[in-house]
């Protein structure tokens, strides 16, 4: 049974975006400041380390979850994915990340990386979302520049266009 | 009904389409470079800050020597530190008080700073904190302005021996006569709340000190106005050349709440200098909530002479603004801003106002999106319903004999603000028809005989933009403005340059927070030389050391589209006529004959005849000797843009506070549940006229996140506190942010009046909802309830209190 | 806003974290999905010497739904619960609370048992296992013990459970034929922890209803049958007896005046869905 003590820092070692990667942390460090100033992913961002806002929003496992309601020694051996691992190549964006793009659905862009790692795992799940829940899934989130009018557009759009690749695929 | 984005190509050029914004690829791809992003030196060091938990308290002593020991520290500020080395933030009244950038001897807000501990990082730094032990002496606290006004009242500042810290009154026309003279006296009385905009990323400094030269080097994601630059230089007793002021390329969102970083500019940089290392701060969100800076709660009483017809002959304002616990610059701007255009969207010549600056152990206030507006607008727009009742009228009728009518453009208002253009009575009836208020009428006596509360409201403003620099000198008399010298205007500035690949590249110090301006930029300079909005690179970030600005400069006002916008097209234009004349020596045609197009620059006669524009730009680098020596060189242009429309206040108090003035017709039905009070948007329209539109897309989005925002204000934003002075929200679940659940898509419709000011005829357009939307809500809130006044946030139980409190709470059996 | 030092023990094995909890008492804290201690130790109102995450413990995530109870293991994330087959026919009122908690971002975090274990007067699944009359399943070093629900919750955010306890699972009782069931809440946003929030069961003869976010802990009381004459005065007494407070979202007087409306129309739905 391993004991880390407070006072230093142990090797935490997980899979970020496919690929293994590691790096010392004391048993207090939270998951966003590893993923962030460990690993050097800012990609993910950090609005109110007490859970509300979202924006930290990571997939841990798969699930959508904030990395400031995680310890980094918590998730050793877990399978992380931030928003840097969601375009298909670096300069080619996802059908999610068009959508956005396109429906205008980011403008600081702060809450964004949260939000996509929200909607990507909601429309990995219901292909055929509505907006009323898309709506309840994006409440998890706070978006101080849209309105959301755009966000929960941009998902819709996102929703159809990955229903129309996966006909074609 | 939000503008569609069109993706054919249109002959006319560029702006006016919603193109993909430049901004997006990078920070949907988490590449963003937000400033807890960026690179910095390795020997940097972390602050953390400890902060007074009472509104009000002597400290008596603090004893840092177990913080100084403790592991990882390397330096504890505490604020005889600082006054040693700084001197007091310049404060905007003729008042002996003075603002420091933490607590000297006294706390007078929860939250306020009290020490900073500078450690190798941050969970150490907090660690250091909790070993600080300070003493206080809490001292009776005040929250509630009117209380602070009073006899006997806990006195913040002992050197003023009052509260009230400024005070005067204005006179326009002759509003005694008209109050005299009208058979009706209708008023309204307001205590508008405090809140903020809360951006999602919070404040962040990285700073650093260089003893050799006595300067200070900061990077900050402040948003201007550039005008604080001053004040900071001068705080930290250096030159402005001497405090180098930069901003990250990317910011979390500000909606003026990054102006307030300020004092923390100020603070940190004293921390870097006595731990003798870079040291950053990150601002967690309990600091945000608690101590960054929030919104005036005002208390207006606003009286109106009117006749049988509804037609307003005179107002007269008492307001009474509460800045917190130190009148912090701007302020007391945000009673100021609005000074021109008090009278909103209506002709009414005879106004009275008296303005008093109150000050409470609250957080200091300072700029938030609609900045003056929704605290000026809500009695106002109140007052009109309140008119329409108490006349037994239809409240649009009211409103529309009050506005200012088409013909009367340019129209001056009794206060000195120009309306620069805009047929309000056409925006309204086209509102009317196109947002089918019939149908919600219709929709309301529907919900009604169900037994609903359902009710209408409407609102109508006029959205300010571009400040006058000197608005905030009407605070002054006229008098102490003589002294003082004049400050007007509202220096825009620009930047292209052409490097030796004949490329094209902008820069300008407006400091975005999400708006776009790099994509709206890329499109002006494309229109005016030929080419596609690809291939212009902008910068809109600023560095104090090396770029053009101003003390205009920044993000706010909503000055980029008239100001920032227009500077950028005028600096585009000369750069083009230049390289017109160059190019007409080489084609052999006069200048006047020569057109910029797909990339190149051809005769327009024969366009064969023609240069690729890369070509002729880079001539100036690779043969300034082909070049017309009088043509000077065409290699950056530079162009400083202030209208001359904004004058200083005049010996009247008359003041054109701002340039340009967009008109917003608004109008919402509402549901109040019965059982829980809670409030449903169920249809919401909004009409905008701001001018000419560069870019659809962003203008919506504008829009919608001023609508958000400002719905958030209506029915679950407060900062609260209790009436000992304890801060009752300080977390994101006390500090209630509406979400996508609670926010409905407003119906958007839009008329184009263009500025005949600015020199693109745009005008600002980001700020208006949350001015004319708070009232809307409220007044379709107070239509659905019977209500006589309302205060915000209209809470569920405040409003269940006005449904169920009726009958009393049943007796129990026992 | 970072959390102070701990130590930090992953426990492999239910004794290993048995022993741990025996050790330490009160200086440990259990960590399982962390979406209330997290923020707590961020703010530092958690200050524990020792963090001990169970997550790892083999054969704490299961849930069994047999002998009339469903039991839900101490490392069974309510994302699951809510995803569980069936849910909704074996215990509908478990099934309409579950949406309630937070937001599905933490839900995918937050565990059943921590929910339980951490007694947020206004959490949901505290609540409904009140309601449901369901039982905690505790383990120390010095045996097991099941606690009925009613008695579990002592206060805000404090329980029975003695520092040297593991809840190693939680038992909701299935829905009995025959039985109807309800549950409404009213929060200030969605997501958010409930103002007031009713749970009803009504069956031929009996009724009764757990209110949460009022009293310092959720409360269950037998009710008239809706529709006799004496529900209105019996609800009046339990709005009054709740002891309802003054907060920052809601007076005391609101918090009462839901629990009568909103316990009335919960127990009226309970009534009308009875199968
Ligand atoms: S930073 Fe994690 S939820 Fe706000
Ligand atoms: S885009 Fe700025 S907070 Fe969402």
């Amino acid at each position: 049974m391993p004991r880390l003590m407070a006072a230093s820092s142990h090797r935490v070692s997980f899979t970020l975006n496919g690929r293994v990667v590691s790096g010392e942390a004391e048993p207090r460090m939270l998951l966003s400041d590893f993923i962030r100033h460990v690993l050097g992913a800012t990609g993910t961002h950090v609005g109110c380390e007490h859970g509300v806002c979202g924006a930290c929003t990571v997939q841990i496992d798969g699930a959508p979850a904030r990395s400031c309601l995680a310890l980094a020694v918590q998730v050793e051996g877990a399978d992380i994915r931030t928003v840097e691992g969601l375009a298909p190549a670096a300069d080619r964006l996802s059908p999610l990340q068009n959508a956005f793009r396109d429906n205008y659905g980011l403008q600081c862009g702060f809450c964004t990386p949260g939000i996509l790692m929200s909607l990507d795992a909601l429309l990995d799940e219901r292909p055929n979302v509505s907006e009323a829940e898309i709506r309840e899934f994006l409440s998890g989130h706070l978006c101080r520049c849209t309105g959301y009018a755009s966000i929960v557009k941009s998902a819709l759009a996102a929703a159809r266009q990955r229903r129309e690749d996966r006909v074609y695929a | 009904m939000v503008a569609e984005s069109e993706t054919t190509a249109e002959p006319n050029g560029w702006v006016g389409r919603s193109i993909p914004r430049v901004e997006d690829a990078a920070l949907l791809e988490g590449r963003g470079r937000f400033i807890d992003d960026l690179g910095v030196r390795p020997d940097l060091l972390h602050a953390a800050i400890l902060r007074s938990p009472h509104p009000h308290a002597e400290i008596e002593s603090i004893d840092c020597s177990a913080a100084r020991a403790a592991d990882g520290v390397f330096a504890v500020v505490t604020g005889a530190d600082v006054k040693a080395l700084t001197a007091s933030l310049v404060v905007g009244v003729k008042a002996p008080i003075e603002c420091w950038p933490i607590a000297i001897e006294r706390a007078r807000y929860v939250g306020e700073p009290v020490a900073v501990v500078v450690a190798s990082d941050r969970y150490r730094a907090e660690d250091a904190l909790e070993l600080i032990e300070v003493t206080y002496r809490p001292l009776p606290a005040v929250v509630d302005p009117l209380v602070a006004t009073g006899a006997g009242a806990p006195i913040l500042h002992p050197a003023v021996k009052s509260n009230v810290i400024g005070e005067r009154t204005f006179r326009y026309g002759d509003p005694d006569s008209a109050f005299a003279s009208t058979p009706h006296r209708i008023r309204v009385d307001v205590h508008y709340p405090r809140n903020s905009c809360t951006p999602i990323e919070t404040y962040g400094v990285i700073a650093e000190y260089d003893p050799g030269d006595n300067s200070y080097d900061v990077l900050a994601n402040f948003q201007g106005p550039f005008s604080l630059h001053p004040v900071m230089a001068r705080a930290l007793k250096v030159p402005g050349n001497r405090f180098r002021l930069r901003t990250p390329p990317d910011s979390g969102g500000s909606f003026g709440v990054k102006q307030a970083i300020f004092s923390y500019v100020v603070l940190i940089s004293v921390a870097a200098r006595i731990a003798g290392r870079p040291v950053k701060w990150i601002e967690d969100r309990l600091e945000h909530l608690a101590a960054s800076v929030s919104a005036t709660n005002r208390v207006t009483t606003l009286e109106a002479a009117v006749d049988t017809d509804g037609r307003i002959r005179a107002l007269a304002f008492d307001q009474l603004e509460d800045c917190g616990a130190y009148l912090r610059a701007p302020e007391p701007a945000t009673l100021y801003r609005m000074h021109g255009n008090m009278t909103g969207a209506y002709d009414i010549r005879h106004v009275k106002i008296r303005n008093r600056i109150v000050l409470t152990n609250k957080t200091p206030t300072g700029l938030n999106r609609g900045f003056g507006g929704p605290q000026a607008y809500y009695p106002l727009e109140r007052l009109m319903q309140r008119i329409a009742i108490e006349l037994n009228l239809d409240p649009l009728d009211v409103i529309r004999r009050n506005l200012v009518p088409a013909n009367a453009m340019p129209y001056r208002t009794a206060s000195g603000a120009t309306l620069d253009s805009g047929d309000f009575p056409a925006s309204l009836a086209a509102a009317i028809d196109a947002g089918k208020l019939g149908e919600l009428i219709a929709r309301r006596e529907t919900a009604r005989a169900a037994g609903k509360l359902y009710g209408v409201g409407f609102a109508s403003v006029v959205e300010p933009s571009v400040s006058n620099m000197g608005y905030i000198t009407a605070a002054l008399t006229p008098e102490e403005r003589r002294r003082a010298g004049p400050k007007n205007g509202a220096q825009a500035t620009a930047t292209i340059s052409l490097d030796p690949l004949g490329a094209v590249s902008v820069q300008v110090a407006s400091t975005p927070q999400g708006q776009g301006h790099r994509t709206v930029l890329a499109q002006v300079v494309a229109d005016a030389l030929g080419l596609r909005p690809q291939d212009i690179r902008v910068i809109a970030d600023v560095d104090t050391a090396k770029d053009g600005w101003s003390i205009a400069s920044g993000n706010y006002s909503s000055r980029f589209a008239p100001a920032v916008a227009g500077a950028t097209q005028i600096a585009a234009m000369n750069l083009r006529e230049r390289l017109a004349r160059v190019a007409a020596t080489q084609l052999n045609v006069a200048p006047a004959d020569i057109v910029f197009a797909g990339g190149r620059v051809a005769a327009r006669a024969n366009l064969d005849n023609a240069l690729p524009f890369a070509r002729l730009a880079a001539s100036a680098h690779w043969a300034p000797g082909t070049i017309d020596s009088d043509l000077g060189q065409t290699i950056r242009e530079t162009v400083f843009w202030t209208p001359p429309e904004l004058t200083a206040p005049n010996e009247a108090d008359e003041i054109n506070s701002s340039l340009c003035h967009g008109f917003i017709f608004d109008f919402c039905g509402v549901e109040v549940d019965r059982l829980s009070g809670a409030v449903r948007v169920d249809r919401y329209v909004t009409m905008h006229d701001c001018g000419r539109v560069l870019h659809p897309a962003m203008v919506a989005g504008q829009i919608t996140g001023g609508f958000a925002q400002a719905l958030g204000a209506a029915l679950f934003e407060e900062y609260a506190y209790a009436p000992d002075g304890a801060f009752l929200s300080g977390t994101f679940a006390d500090y209630l942010v509406p979400t996508s659940m609670e926010v409905p898509e407003p119906v958007i419709l839009q008329r184009e009046s263009p500025s005949p000011l600015t020199p693109l005829g745009t005008k600002g357009v980001g700020e208006g909802n949350c001015m004319s939307t708070p009232v809307c809500i409220a007044n379709a809130i107070a239509d659905a309830m019977s209500l006589t006044s309302l205060d915000l946030p209209a809470t569920p139980t405040k409003l269940a209190a006005l449904i169920h409190g009726r009958q009393n709470e049943p007796r129990v059996k026992s | 806003m970072k959390p102070a030092a701990f130590d930090y023990v992953r426990a492999e094995s239910l004794d290993e974290a048995l022993d741990v909890l025996a050790a330490e008492g009160a200086d440990a804290t259990i960590l399982a999905g962390g979406q209330t201690l997290v923020p707590m130790l961020n703010m530092r109102m958690a200050r524990p010497r020792v963090v001990l995450d169970i997550m790892r413990l083999p054969g704490l995530d299961r849930i069994d739904i047999a002998e009339g109870a469903i039991r839900v293991g101490a490392t069974v994330r309510q994302r699951a619960l809510e995803r569980q087959a069936d849910l909704g026919k074996h215990q509908p009122l478990l099934a309409a609370a579950l949406p309630w908690i937070g937001h599905a971002q933490t839900r995918n975090r937050g565990t059943v048992c921590g929910s339980v274990a951490n007694a947020d007067p206004s959490a949901e699944l505290p609540l409904v296992l009140v309601a449901l009359r369901g039982e905690i399943e505790l383990r120390s070093r010095r045996g097991a013990r099941r606690a009925a629900a009613n008695a579990f919750f002592t206060g805000i955010m404090s329980t029975e459970r003695k520092d040297d306890e593991l809840i190693e699972a939680v038992s909701f009782p299935t829905a009995h034929a025959g039985a109807g069931y309800a549950f409404r809440e009213i929060g200030r946003r969605h997501g958010d922890f409930a103002i007031v929030a009713c749970a009803a069961v009504v069956d031929t003869h009996k009724a009764r209803l757990a209110i949460g976010g009022v009293a310092d802990r959720p409360i269950l009381r037998e009710l008239p049958l809706p529709g006799s004459a004496d529900l209105t005065d019996a609800l009046d007494a339990f709005a009054a007896d709740l002891d309802a407070r003054d907060d920052l979202h809601a007076t005391a007087a609101y918090r009462r005046a839901l629990v009568r409306r909103l316990g009335l129309q919960t127990l009226q739905e309970a009534a009308a869905c009875r199968a």
